[in-house]
């Protein structure tokens, strides 16, 4: 069966190794703090200028000085500091942040991403998603295979304005797992239950598919 | 030396029609609300603002818009504004979209005096278009340059008489480097303090860059979105 977004962020979270600092995106990617393994620890950064960023607070504790990039009301943990923004990106320029996992509205099988503007319709601008995939050592994308239409979303080239070429380097979807090689997308696990058929219909991009694609693993 | 004004109608009185205005705060957090009201009620119009977002409908700089002051932004995201979208599609607004860590990072380079720098960001995109291209190491950069204004405005949690600023928790985001690159610099505190009431060691902006400041009042620090634990 395919994974629903807990299955997503779950799948990522496994990705998470010890000592790790992580720039979780909106959406699928904020879940994944919910996911972390109980004996590692890593450190969340928010780019508007937050390290050691942590859950929700209580009603009581709620401070509006103290915001994420999402602009949702946060706490930092023991350890944690505030800088500026533009400190912040230095961090993520220089290659501080060891992981960004963000959203994306198309992939391309050479590893681009498009995520900042539908033309035409309404844009929203980029924020930090173009510093983050141009900059940042380890890139997962967390999206659903396919559009609303039903449309893969997995592609040889992005239809929508990039926000970055050639850095994405693993997609996690409702069904897969996949990593990005010179050669198109490499199947790496799919969701359990999913057959590698499903997998290969619902990708436009090449696809490199094993002899044998393991189940994800997800508790 | 006095840079103690009365209050923000005073500090920015002499805002012109036409003026570039960059105003920190990131989303609602840290805004400078005092002076925005001020630019209100004083109504200059055909304003630049360089800003990381355009506010709400209702607070922040969703209010001049409201009015039709502004002529055009300079933002990494407008997401959050329907009247901003409205003015958008009509053409009455005009929009400069930035990379957020390229926008930080030029009105840094303006507060340090360096005219041009290299980041790989948006290179390959739309945003590269009519931008100078160079390879350093194997990796693509583009040339960006420094963000001026004539005006930065700024609020911060404490602040003494000589223009030292300390900001508190994620209320750094833009403004400590705005309050650094300004031609003229107004900070609207929290607190306004005496100089020695605030340790050297503690200052995030030195009074050298703060032009004006003075006592802010009645803070609203709407919340976006407020999430709690579950």
């Amino acid at each position: 069966m395919a994974l629903d977004k807990f299955g997503i962020a779950k799948r990522i979270a496994k990705e998470l190794k010890d000592g790790m600092y992580v720039n979780l995106g909106i959406g699928i990617p904020t879940l994944v703090a919910n996911y972390i393994p109980q004996d590692i620890t890593v450190v969340f950064q928010s780019e508007n200028g937050i390290l050691g960023m942590g859950p929700y607070p209580e009603e009581a504790a709620i401070d509006a000085d103290l915001i994420n990039a999402g602009k949702e009301t946060v706490t930092v943990i023991n350890g944690g500091a505030f800088f500026d923004s533009a400190e912040s990106f230095g961090m993520i320029r220089a290659g501080k942040i060891d992981l960004t996992v963000l959203g994306a509205m198309e992939v391309s099988d050479q590893g681009d991403i498009a995520n900042w503007k539908i033309p035409g319709k309404m844009v929203k601008g980029m924020g930090g998603a173009m510093d983050l995939v141009a900059s940042a050592k380890n890139i997962i994308v967390a999206m659903m295979h396919t559009n609303p239409k039903g449309e893969s979303k997995l592609l040889p080239k992005c239809s929508l304005p990039l926000t970055g070429v050639g850095c994405v380097k693993k997609v996690v979807t409702e069904l897969a797992v996949l990593t990005i090689t010179p050669n198109g997308f490499q199947l790496l696990e799919r969701a359990p239950g999913v057959s590698v058929e499903e997998i290969i219909a619902k990708t436009a991009g090449k696809l490199i598919v094993p002899d044998f694609v393991p189940e994800m693993v997800i508790e | 030396m006095n840079k103690v004004f009365k209050d923000a109608i005073e500090a920015t009185a002499d805002i012109k029609n036409g003026a570039i205005i960059m105003l920190g705060g990131f989303g609602l957090n840290g805004i400078p609300e005092n002076c925005i009201a001020a630019l209100v009620k004083h109504n200059v119009c055909e304003l630049t603002c360089i800003s990381n977002n355009a506010g709400v409908d209702d607070f922040g700089l969703g209010l001049l818009l409201q009015t039709k002051q502004i002529k055009k932004m300079i933002s990494s995201y407008v997401g959050e504004n329907a009247l901003f979208e409205k003015q958008l599609l009509s053409g009455e607004l005009e929009v400069d979209l930035v990379p957020q860590g390229t926008l930080a990072t030029s009105i840094q380079m303006a507060a340090m005096g360096i005219p041009a720098y290299f980041t790989p960001a948006g290179y390959g995109t739309e945003i590269a278009i009519g931008k100078e291209v160079r390879e350093f190491d194997g990796k693509m950069y583009l040339m960006e340059k420094a963000i001026h204004a004539d005006f930065a405005i700024v609020k911060a949690w404490k602040g003494d008489k000589a223009g030292n600023l300390v900001f508190r928790k994620a209320t750094r985001n833009f403004s400590t480097s705005m309050a650094k690159a300004g031609n003229i610099t107004i900070a609207e505190v929290e607190h306004l303090v005496e100089p020695g009431e605030i340790d050297p060691d503690e200052v995030d902006v030195a009074g050298v860059y703060i032009h004006r400041i003075f006592q802010g009042s009645n803070y609203e620090k709407r919340i976006e979105r407020r999430t709690t634990k579950i």
